[in-house]
């Protein structure tokens, strides 16, 4: 268990309506939720597991696996939607040979995500890289700006 | 710790006169989520830089959205004794230009600056209410948005802030204000459009040990960024409503349920609430009377369903966040099965200014039955992509192609869908329509929080429709059945159609499970769902048509229905083409017309948008 996650598990709690936020933490600590993370905290509580599962899995939020070095969220809003973002995420999905509903790539340099709204529509379509906005994107600049990031990661 | 307005205005003028002196510059710099995304970030680094190297003394202020997102990055520089001068679509190359002729040269940019935020022009630069994009606007929630900065509570005292709060208090029963919010005609903003005070009421009249009051900062509608540039631009006027609807309702504790995916909103959520406990207006004895009361932020956890009333106090509690049946409604047995009022942030940020000046000046503005104004976030095919506040009983037509600016690229408006996934599309026979709760229903969408998307001829009504039936059936919870396999089969039957695999049944079939899926629904996701699908179908039926029996998206969107090739009379040959598709499906020698093959072609549009010479066309 990592020391992170130990401290979160540590602080004081008041009752159920405590699970949501430690499962946040957890999985700030870990970038995911680990199955280790998942009983300490059932146990904490004094839950069943199988609820705490439940739970994160409700919530799109939550991970149960790893996420990729370089995270790439696409923005599915509406008027995203209707200025082009569906050719933007078949563009860096075939950039980085992701299918079948994979979000990271093999090697774990990669993630991504499709977020249903950033909420930055004057700048539509818009893709957030390491941080960073991108907007006014086509295919094209999608694809370089993948290209451009997996570089940078090689130097 | 105050006891009265007063002292605690003193306090905050003392206090921007120690901060601000009035004989100094100010630069205010838009940093809100949608500055930040266009680079404001850049600009503010470039400005401080730039700053460090003049024989001026000027102060930095960031501020929130003043709602020109299409204008962004902004910077507005406010000399003593001369008006606020915004400059629009600034980058860090031009702010030595901008400094330098400002404020050494006593020259205002009139090339670069775009309005003065204030009542008289300026050096030949147009005051704000004389640009088409202000003129009609009025703003109430947005009052401080992009003109204090966010993160200084005295600052928004001396724009009145906590003025409200003092009356509440000091002049005003319980009961009063409830009577006073109720006399305004204020209807919940988070698009249901029930009317506030009567909510109110009800939850003050249940018996219960606890009362909480929850502000719905979920704000889940793709499209829609109202409530986050409200949280990010004026975060205490929401904290304010929020105590005062617990002062009115007799809660001892409240929350602000806020998108996870809002974390800008979020750290100056918490900034408000360290700085009202600091004051003494949050936490025991506020104002030294003896109400206490005090708020915890819970982050959502991605999951849009939780915009709905039970469902956020599912999850507030640590549950899956499934909606409950009604009754008991939430003021009865609502959280942890005490008397629970939800309003939206728009609804609590309403609530200072009528407190303030009074339910007839808010009840002057708008229609009949909707008072008031209401902010949209206006986007999509428009020339201005903004957040806009207009009064109620705007018709569509002087939103869109007044305040917004008409279409985008001079193409033709087709539709304008409103209330997201839960609400409609209208179409141009209802541009002339007044924009207020009823009318809208009536026009088989809905008012919601305050999406208004613009659609123009290169929108597929059918994509659209399957887009939000896609969206809703993805975050239907599961619970009732209809919902759950309703809007599933729906979603099959939508991606046949724009496979060009559709049956004309398929129409009335569509018709017949969306009213199935509205009627056989507990919570407001399932009850509107449909409203996307039979809207469409209401209004541009001949689109489902053409799809069905024609196997063409007029629009040119479907991707089963189009073909991409190239004009042999416009093809220069320059071989962009080829070299950018990222399949090789295009073939062709340098200087002769290229070929597209059409059973390679993914139909990416790269090669359509590369094009320097519109040479790709689409069938």
């Amino acid at each position: 268990m990592n020391d992170k996650l130990r401290e979160i598990l540590q602080a004081p709690v008041t009752g159920k309506g405590d699970l949501i936020p430690l499962l946040q933490k957890a999985q700030e600590a870990e970038g995911y939720v680990s199955e280790e993370a998942i009983y300490a905290i059932a146990e904490k509580l004094r839950i069943p597991a199988s609820e705490v599962f439940g739970v994160l899995s409700f919530y799109a939020q939550f991970r149960l696996r790893p996420m990729g070095k370089h995270n790439v969220k696409i923005c599915r809003g509406t008027a995203c939607h209707v200025r082009g973002s569906p050719l933007i995420v078949t563009a860096v999905e075939s950039e980085l040979q992701l299918g079948n509903g994979e979000d990271t790539t093999p090697d774990g340099l990669f993630t991504v995500e499709k977020i249903a709204c950033f909420g930055a529509c004057s700048l539509a379509p818009v893709m957030v890289v390491g941080g960073r906005t991108y907007g006014n994107l086509s295919p094209d600049k999608a694809r370089r700006l993948i290209r451009k990031t997996a570089e940078e990661d090689h130097v | 710790m105050y006891s009265d307005y007063a002292s605690l205005r003193a306090w905050a003028e003392s206090e921007i006169a120690r901060t601000r002196p009035a004989d100094r510059t100010r630069i205010l710099v838009g940093l809100g989520t949608c500055g930040i995304a266009a680079g404001g970030l850049d600009v503010l680094a470039a400005l401080r830089e730039k700053l460090a190297d003049m024989p001026v003394s000027a102060e930095i202020v960031p501020v929130g959205c003043i709602g020109m997102c299409f204008e962004e990055p902004l910077v507005d520089i406010v000399r003593p004794g001369e008006p606020r001068i915004c400059y629009a679509k600034v980058t860090p190359k031009s702010i030595p230009t901008i400094l330098e002729e400002h404020l050494l040269h006593n020259n205002v940019r009139k090339d670069l600056a775009f309005a003065v935020i204030g009542d008289e022009p300026y050096d030949g630069v147009p005051a704000w209410k004389q640009l088409p994009f202000f003129a009609t606007q009025r703003r109430t929630v947005l009052r401080n948005c992009g003109f204090i900065d966010p993160e200084s509570v005295a600052e928004y005292i001396v724009h009145d802030g906590y003025a409200a709060l003092a009356k509440a208090l000091f002049e005003m029963t319980p009961e009063s204000v409830i009577e006073e919010v109720k006399r305004s005609g204020l209807r919940g903003r988070g698009g249901a459009g029930f009317p506030t005070g009567m909510k109110w009421a009800f939850c003050r009249q249940s018996p219960g040990e606890h009362k909480y009051v929850i502000c719905n900062a979920d704000e889940g509608d793709p499209g829609a960024f109202m409530n986050r540039s409200v949280l990010e631009g004026d975060p205490h006027s929401v904290l304010e409503g929020l105590i005062i609807a617990a002062y009115a309702i007799g809660a001892d504790h409240g929350y602000i349920y806020c998108r996870a995916e809002y974390p800008l909103a979020i750290v100056r959520l918490r900034k408000a609430l360290e700085q009202a406990r600091a004051l003494g207006l949050l936490g025991e004895r506020i104002f030294g009377t003896d109400f206490s009361f005090d708020v915890t932020i819970k982050e959502g956890a991605g999951a849009f369903v939780c915009g709905e009333e039970t469902a956020l106090m599912a999850s507030i509690e640590g549950k899956r966040g499934m909606p409950r049946p009604r009754p008991p409604f939430p003021a009865q047995k609502g959280l942890w099965g005490q008397p629970t009022n939800i309003n939206n942030v728009e609804t609590l940020n309403n609530i200072p200014p009528i407190i303030l000046n009074g339910a007839d000046w808010f009840a002057a503005v708008g229609t009949e039955k909707s008072k008031g104004t209401k902010t949209f976030a206006l986007t999509g095919k428009v020339v201005n992509s903004s957040l806009i506040e207009v009064p109620f009983g705007m018709t569509l037509r002087e939103v869109i192609f007044g305040v917004g600016g008409g279409i985008a690229n001079g193409r033709q408006f087709k539709a304008a869908q409103t209330g997201g996934p839960s609400g409609g599309c209208l179409s141009s026979e209802h541009l002339d329509w007044p924009i207020d709760y009823e009318t809208l229903t009536k026009a088989g969408s809905i008012m919601g929080s305050g999406g208004l998307v613009v659609m123009d001829d290169s929108t597929c009504m059918v994509d659209v429709a399957r887009f939000f039936l896609n969206f809703t059936q993805s975050e239907s919870c599961g619970k009732c059945i209809p919902c759950r396999l309703g809007t599933k089969r729906m979603l099959e039957i939508l991606e046949r159609i724009v496979a060009g695999q559709g049956k004309m049944e398929d129409i009335d079939l569509l018709l017949e499970l969306g009213e199935t899926v509205k009627l056989g629904s507990l919570c407001g996701l399932g009850q509107t769902a449909p409203n996307p699908v039979l809207s469409t179908i209401r209004y541009f039926r001949d689109e489902y048509e053409a799809h069905i029996k024609e196997h063409r998206c007029p629009a040119k969107v479907c991707k089963a229905l189009i073909t991409y090739r190239i004009s042999e009379e416009k093809c220069t040959g320059c071989t962009l083409c080829a070299r950018n598709c990222p399949v090789n499906a295009i073939s062709g020698e340098r200087k002769k017309v290229h070929v597209i093959d059409p059973a390679v072609c993914t139909r990416c549009d790269t090669c359509r948008q590369v094009c320097n010479f519109d040479a790709v066309l689409v069938d």
